[in-house]
């Protein structure tokens, strides 16, 4: 009776592994033909995890990295469009090569590895240069300058971090460039940190820090919607730079988006980018300060 | 009225396509934790059936992999399926192809123990008394213990059913962009318009997850009953 049993259930476990096994196989082969459109040119030509230049265009479609929810760098509309500055600069660099965009939305811990993997061939989500980051991907010439601002009420307005008493606090969001570059720079400030967005705001109204510090896109785009609020430092630190980013190696990607940046500055495509999209956040009062043009910075 | 609709962004939600695509998004959720929760029952059954084998290897082997699903969380199960395939041997999955395999490969094993408790709480007897009213091995399994398995597994693997639907918006991680991602684009567009958005539509979601759920435990509370009789 036993020895019947262990064999009928040796078979029935020989069938899971089968099963198994196909379904794996299955899978992959899945996997492969939805990707076969994308993939033939590169299996005759290299074995990169990345797609050239050559390789995109003869695709017809490429695969950009943005910000679904980062109103207004990367956002979708009611209509399910996508839309914001990063978005605009992607329509552009997808119509010049002459193929259709295909839009991935990126999570902001995402973007090197999606990168690294393949996953996309550009990220244009509101990426900052650093040099950590130049470790791991390839960065194109910059499009947009960013700094730290200072946002405080207007009636008592910080326009110097020396205004900041013993007493007083600034308050930050965790994890944030302001958050590091004040702990790092100015140690004897006191910060009140806040994991959201709008934990930090609710605090920030409700007085509990003299000063809300975090990028100066933020703060700017904050001053101008909330009234009684003055953006009083709208540099603090060094300056970065937002530009596009491809995984690290793919030359002729990298060097064919910094031609098209050279070349947009003979339109000045990039004040058109932000007269269309940030206009409405920033003003104009900011649009020297934050658009660069031509990949050069002033 | 019209205050509370503005203030809790309900407004929003009905401007625009905002509403079909959240019912859109929800669809992603809901396809992709309904073929997983398929596949795991059927290789669930299978896995527990072997996992009663008195075999020290596949004993071993269910152990391992058990003990995997129970030790991972799903997110890095997810990195590796989606990211990790992609790095190592250069698979390229479609991400939501990617969250099949993950949670297939965690309700499988969660089934698989599920099925054989159900299978080793038939005591013996039942068995032997089987055997000794003459039945055969299969008039004894489908008549005797396949029946009172599958009443014991139900509301257990509903259980898991609905856990496996919760845990869909991880898949936000792998750029995948399904209910609770849409609703995220959804308040971000409308930041400045209307900032209290949020509670309106992550309401809405709770009610979206209510309804696909609910229905799937009246089912199984209504087959529970039917089948105590």
């Amino acid at each position: 009776m036993y020895m019947k049993n262990t064999k009928l259930f040796k078979l029935l476990a020989l069938a899971v592994a089968v099963l198994m096994v196909v379904g794996v196989m299955a899978g992959c082969s899945k996997a492969t033909e939805a990707d076969k459109g994308e993939t033939t040119a590169n299996s005759d030509s290299s074995d990169t995890i990345y797609r050239s230049l050559d390789e995109i265009k003869e695709s017809g479609s490429i695969k950009i990295g943005v910000f679904s929810d980062k109103n207004p760098f990367g956002f979708v509309d009611e209509n399910g469009e996508y839309q914001g500055y990063d978005v605009y600069f992607a329509r552009r660099i997808a119509k010049d090569l002459g193929v259709e965009v295909e839009f991935v939305s990126t999570e902001a811990a995402n973007r090197v590895e999606a990168l690294q993997t393949g996953k996309v061939d550009i990220i244009l989500a509101n990426f900052t240069v650093t040099e950590e980051r130049a470790q791991q991907v390839d960065f194109a010439l910059p499009y947009m300058n960013v700094a730290l601002g200072v946002v405080s009420p207007s009636d008592k307005a910080i326009t110097d971090l020396s205004q900041i008493g013993t007493d007083d606090a600034v308050i930050v969001i965790s994890g944030t460039t302001a958050e590091i570059y004040l702990e790092e720079n100015n140690p004897e400030i006191t910060l009140k940190k806040y994991d959201t967005y709008s934990d930090a705001k609710t605090a920030f109204e409700n007085g509990q820090g003299v000063a809300w510090a975090n990028d100066n896109t933020e703060v700017i785009a904050y001053a101008n919607t909330v009234d009684g609020y003055t953006v009083g430092i709208p540099k603090l630190g060094s300056d970065d730079t937002i530009a596009p980013a491809v995984t690290k190696g793919n030359e002729s990607l990298l060097n064919w988006i910094n031609d098209e940046i050279k070349s947009l500055a003979d339109e000045q495509f990039f004040h058109k980018d932000y007269e269309e999209t940030l206009v409405d956040t920033y003003g104009k009062d900011y649009e020297e300060e934050l658009v660069v043009e031509g990949g050069v910075i002033k | 009225m019209q205050a509370l609709v503005t203030d809790l962004g309900f407004d929003v939600l009905f401007r625009g396509t905002n509403f079909t695509r959240l019912l859109g998004g929800m669809w992603v959720t809901l396809e992709i934790s309904l073929i997983s929760v398929a596949l795991s029952i059927i290789l669930g059954i299978l896995l527990g059936v072997v996992m009663t084998l008195k075999n020290p290897v596949t004993k071993a082997i269910c152990r391992v992999y058990l003990e995997i699903v129970r030790i991972m969380p799903q997110l890095v199960l997810l990195f590796i399926v989606y990211y990790g395939s992609a790095r190592l041997i250069g698979l390229k999955f479609e991400p939501e192809f990617a969250a099949v395999i993950v949670f297939t490969f965690w309700g499988t094993a969660e089934m698989g123990d599920l099925v054989r408790g159900a299978l080793q709480s038939i005591p013996i007897h039942q068995y032997e008394s089987a055997y000794a009213l003459g039945m055969n091995r299969s008039q004894t399994y489908f008549s005797i213990v396949i029946p009172q398995t599958i009443r014991r597994l139900l509301p257990l693997s509903i259980n898991l059913v609905t856990r496996m639907i919760k845990t869909t918006p991880l898949i936000v991680m792998i750029e995948v962009v399904e209910a609770t991602k849409v609703a995220r684009q959804i308040i971000d567009a409308n930041r400045v318009a209307s900032p209290n958005a949020a509670f309106g539509l992550f309401f809405v979601i709770f009610v979206l997850y209510f309804a696909v759920c609910w229905p799937i435990s009246l089912l199984a509370s209504h087959l529970e009953k039917k089948w105590s009789n």
